[in-house]
């Protein structure tokens, strides 16, 4: 017996037209048995179960020749190893767990901005990095190829890498790439080394930031070092334009800071920021560290020893990553969900030790379908209450979107301007501006 | 290396409907799967199940039992009393359908048939005689499925009992189903009056002698043949008979009159004409001797085997050998006989679930739209029946074809890897007893086969297969 098989592309037919199509060509002669059934093109699977079954959903999919983004969390190492290492065997990609974005022939995977088509190719480890890098890029007038995501363990000494590395020779490998964009935290020592040499080795420019790492770390031939998200985004913008992108001088945070102080009552001495985006609270923490304002509690700090002891209770400057576990446990994520940062703007604005309330605005598909709604009365509410008290905290923000966003930028910029908020066009700038704000009023009170 | 990004994804979305929408709307295209929790979320499970479903050994197992089971080629070939027919039925001995059970978890219908056929067979004079005989554990008790019978309902085949003859005349296999006694106070209902043990003895005096010489003298009656034809008579072969068993009234009829007298012709023939469901212990022979066939094919996850014993639902796989994945069997929702109702009903009962476990019964109810009306359904409904079935399924089986799909064949040979992964459980047609024992049916209805007896089931075969 001869077993035939044919495919059909792009034709949809329902079961019942199916079993006929298969009962007709079994009545012809010789013909043993047939099967006619619907197959999809498919090429990605994006996998958002609960953690406990996303391992599971991820390899059927690998197994039918899929490559797979996990945007749940929770899978276990173990699962995330043998799973990586399976894709890689079969030359196919696990994007993530715990991956939140990605961009893939401009198509928006979870959470994603929508993004001008371009010749930048990045890779990230950390989703709203991704975002603001992408974001970034399309506001300063280049674009993006693809930017797949890694998840958030796979630069940990157990993984290896194995997605960023596959994802580095993917984009090496791509046409429409002319530049790589690598945005992480730090990775386990041996796998940076791995990393950066593969990105060392492609003949196309790389730019790489490794949050926290310092510059000599990262920086050799073909490959420029990046602190900040929003550097990194500027360095791959020159290298795909031939030119560094137009932003506004750095000067304009001291004016904007100064204006802020005046409103400021003496007891006013702290900053408090509430994040939606993981990546965005650690660059914060780092950055506040790097700016010597005092000691910065945080959920993600920049040093081990400044972890914050109660999640839900701020104490001097605190940072605060809103999208932790802790705090999405039975609800949505805060950049869906705005309830628990309301809740917080108002409580942080209400403590007369409060000289400024630092938050980020995360746009595009996956996000709130308009965070100005919940912000704008909040914001207004509390500075009403504060003025009340004869304070006037500052409200300091950056929105990671695009104007292609379905919440649009413009509107939303202009939105939390009108309502008080000084914005900046990047998440480093905002913490500057805010650590402008307070530095040099720590002190006895 | 990875392709991913040589062209725009297409992309299959498990989980949060947003992002398939975001997908679409940048330019993807976005398939949204009906994700539920696999094997009913239990985590452990779903993670062999994904083994097993991306298993090389177990696809080609499953094309192999599936193969064995699509090409058997059931037939009638006789009559034979049970303890002549029946290897391994000897003494003092029963067999019951569904998974073996002990007399003290039996179910009401089951014991009453119990005490019917021992008291048929003379190893007690009363009923209370014969109750405390098989509480006794004198008289042993097996499942007909481990001897290649098949029984409806309580199944009970004592060893003087006529039973029928099947053999697969592909695989050499023979498959065994007693005789059925028609409708309202009968023995696989669990009654056991004087008159059900006169109709039996009649059954196997008088009629089971008429049918041997008819059957002799037409030779081996091919029944896939016959099946399929009942199909388009609007028949599925489990819950509705009355097209199959005018069949074989049609084949039958001149072979009897020629060679019974004419008192013994007519007797017998009213009582074939009497019973719409006379061919149903045949159809389930035929369909045991075709899983038979797909029975025993180391590493398979297909289904050769769901039965029930009014107190266990039990399913046995080709590649598990004779291990029992049980749950206990559910009450049927179904319409009730006039002053009865769901307070009545026995849980579910009967190795006659093998129709479907062969593709017929609820498999094949797109044939026969009379039959959703026994859950206030339409003909879409039943359709929609069959359709839902293709989606647990190995194949089709192209010996039934169903004329309201397009002459489409069956679906069948049932994977308990897809029944774990999509949730979606077995339809199954069935007749509802009595839970006490002597009253009798009480109804029909609509079932599903307990979803943990193929957790179960995928389970015992991850061990089997191992990682």
């Amino acid at each position: 017996m001869s077993v035939k098989r044919k495919v059909i592309k792009g034709l949809y037919r329902d079961s019942v037209s199916l079993m006929q199509c298969a009962a007709a060509v079994q009545k012809r002669e010789g013909v043993e048995q047939v099967g006619a059934m619907m197959a999809t093109d498919a090429t990605l699977a994006l996998i958002s179960t609960p953690g406990d079954y996303a391992a599971a959903e991820a390899r059927k999919a690998l197994d039918a020749g899929l490559d797979v983004m996990i945007f749940s969390d929770n899978v276990s190492v173990d699962d995330e190893i043998a799973l990586k290492r399976r894709a890689h065997e079969r030359g196919l990609l696990v994007m993530g767990p715990d991956c939140g974005t990605a961009i893939v022939g401009g198509v928006a995977l979870g959470f994603a901005n929508v993004v001008r088509r371009g010749d930048i190719g990045c890779v990230g480890a950390a989703g709203t990095g991704l975002q603001q890098v992408t974001s970034l890029v399309d506001r300063w007038g280049a674009g993006i190829s693809n930017a797949l995501g890694t998840g958030s363990h796979d630069l940990s000494s157990e993984v290896g890498g194995i997605t960023m590395l596959d994802a580095l020779a993917a984009l090496d490998a791509d046409p429409e790439t002319n530049v790589l964009l690598l945005v992480s935290k730090p990775p386990a020592p041996d796998v940076a080394e791995r990393v950066l040499d593969a990105a060392a080795r492609s003949a196309k420019p790389a730019v790489v930031c490794f949050l926290g790492a310092p510059r000599e770390n990262v920086e050799r031939p073909g490959i420029q070092a990046a602190s900040t998200l929003d550097e990194a985004a500027e360095k791959a913008v020159a290298a795909s334009l031939g030119a560094a992108p137009q932003r506004p001088p750095e000067s304009e945070l001291d004016a904007l800071a100064a204006e802020a102080r005046e409103g400021l009552a003496d007891s006013q001495r702290y900053l408090r920021g509430l994040y939606s985006g993981g990546t965005f609270g650690y660059e914060a923490s780092l950055l506040l560290s790097a700016a010597a304002v005092g000691r910065v509690w945080s959920n993600t700090p920049a040093r081990p020893d400044d972890r914050i002891a109660d999640v839900w209770k701020s104490r001097e400057h605190t940072v605060v990553d809103l999208g932790d576990d802790v705090f999405t446990r039975g609800r949505p994520h805060p950049m869906i969900d705005y309830r628990l940062r309301v809740e917080r703007i108002a409580e942080e604005a209400a403590d007369p030790e409060v000289a400024v309330v630092l938050f980020d605005v995360v746009l595009g598909y996956g996000s709130h379908p308009d965070p100005a709604s919940e912000l704008v009365p909040a914001i207004e509410a509390a500075l009403r209450a504060a003025a009340e008290d004869g304070r006037l905290p500052a409200f300091v923000a950056h929105v990671c979107g695009t104007e292609g966003d379905p919440q649009s930028l413009a509107t939303t910029t202009s939105r939390l301007r009108d309502a008080g908020v000084l914005l900046a066009d990047s998440n480093a700038r905002a913490v500057g501006l805010a650590a402008r704000i307070v530095a040099g009023r720590e002190g006895p009170s | 290396m990875t392709k991913l990004i040589e062209n725009p994804p297409v992309v299959v979305n498990v989980g949060l409907d947003s992002f398939a929408d975001s997908v679409d709307a940048t330019g993807g295209r976005a398939v949204r799967v009906e994700w539920r929790p696999p094997a009913a979320g239990d985590r452990e499970v779903g993670t062999e199940l994904a083994v097993l479903l991306g298993s090389e050994k177990v696809a080609a197992a499953n094309e192999e039992a599936f193969g064995r089971y699509v090409s058997a080629q059931p037939s009638l070939v006789g009559i034979a009393p049970a303890r002549e027919a029946i290897a391994g039925l000897e003494g003092r001995m029963l067999l019951h359908a569904g998974p073996p059970i002990e007399w003290g978890r039996m179910s009401g219908p089951t014991r009453g048939a119990i005490i019917g056929a021992t008291l048929l067979e003379g190893w007690a004079s009363t009923p209370e005689v014969a109750e405390k005989l098989a509480a006794s554990g004198e008289i042993a008790f097996d499942a007909c499925h481990h001897h290649g019978a098949v029984g409806p309902m309580a199944g009970v085949i004592s060893p003087s009992m006529p039973v029928w003859i099947v053999e697969d005349a592909e695989h050499g296999g023979h498959a065994y189903s007693n005789l059925n006694e028609g409708l309202g106070k009968v023995l696989r209902f669990g009654a056991f009056s004087d008159d059900v043990l006169t109709r039996l003895r009649w059954m196997g005096d008088v009629l089971a002698p008429v049918l041997v010489d008819a059957l002799a003298a037409l030779g081996p009656i091919q029944l896939k043949p016959l099946v399929a034809q009942a199909l388009h008579l609007g028949d599925e072969t489990h819950n509705r008979n009355v097209g199959a068993t005018s069949l074989l009234f049609r084949k039958l009829a001149p072979a009897i009159v020629r060679t019974a007298t004419s008192e013994q012709a007519a007797a017998a023939l009213d009582f074939i004409a009497g019973n719409d469901h006379f061919f149903l212990n045949i159809s389930m022979a035929s369909c045991k001797a075709m899983l038979d066939a797909a029975h025993g094919v180391e590493h398979s996850s297909m289904v050769t085997a769901m039965s029930r014993n009014g107190t266990d639902f039990g399913v046995r796989l080709s590649g598990t050998g004779d291990a029992w994945f049980r749950a206990p069997a559910p009450v049927v929702d179904g319409l009730f006989f006039p002053g009865y109702s769901a307070d009545d009903a026995a849980p579910d009962l009967g190795d006659s679930a093998i129709t479907e476990t062969a593709g017929l019964g609820g498999f094949a109810m797109g044939a026969a739209p009379a039959i959703v009306q026994f859950v206030g359904g339409t003909p879409a409904d039943a359709i929609a029946y069959t359709r839902e079935m293709g989606h647990i399924t190995l194949g089709n089986n192209p010996a039934f074809t169903l004329p309201p799909l397009g002459f489409a064949p069956t679906p069948a040979g049932i994977d308990a890897l897809k029944v774990v992964d999509t949730s979606i459980q077995p339809v199954i047609n069935t007749g509802i007893a009595h839970k006490e024992a002597g009253v009798g049916q009480v109804g029909a209805g609509v079932t599903r086969a307990p979803l943990d007896c193929f957790v179960l089931a995928v389970r015992g075969l991850a061990e089997k297969v191992g990682r």
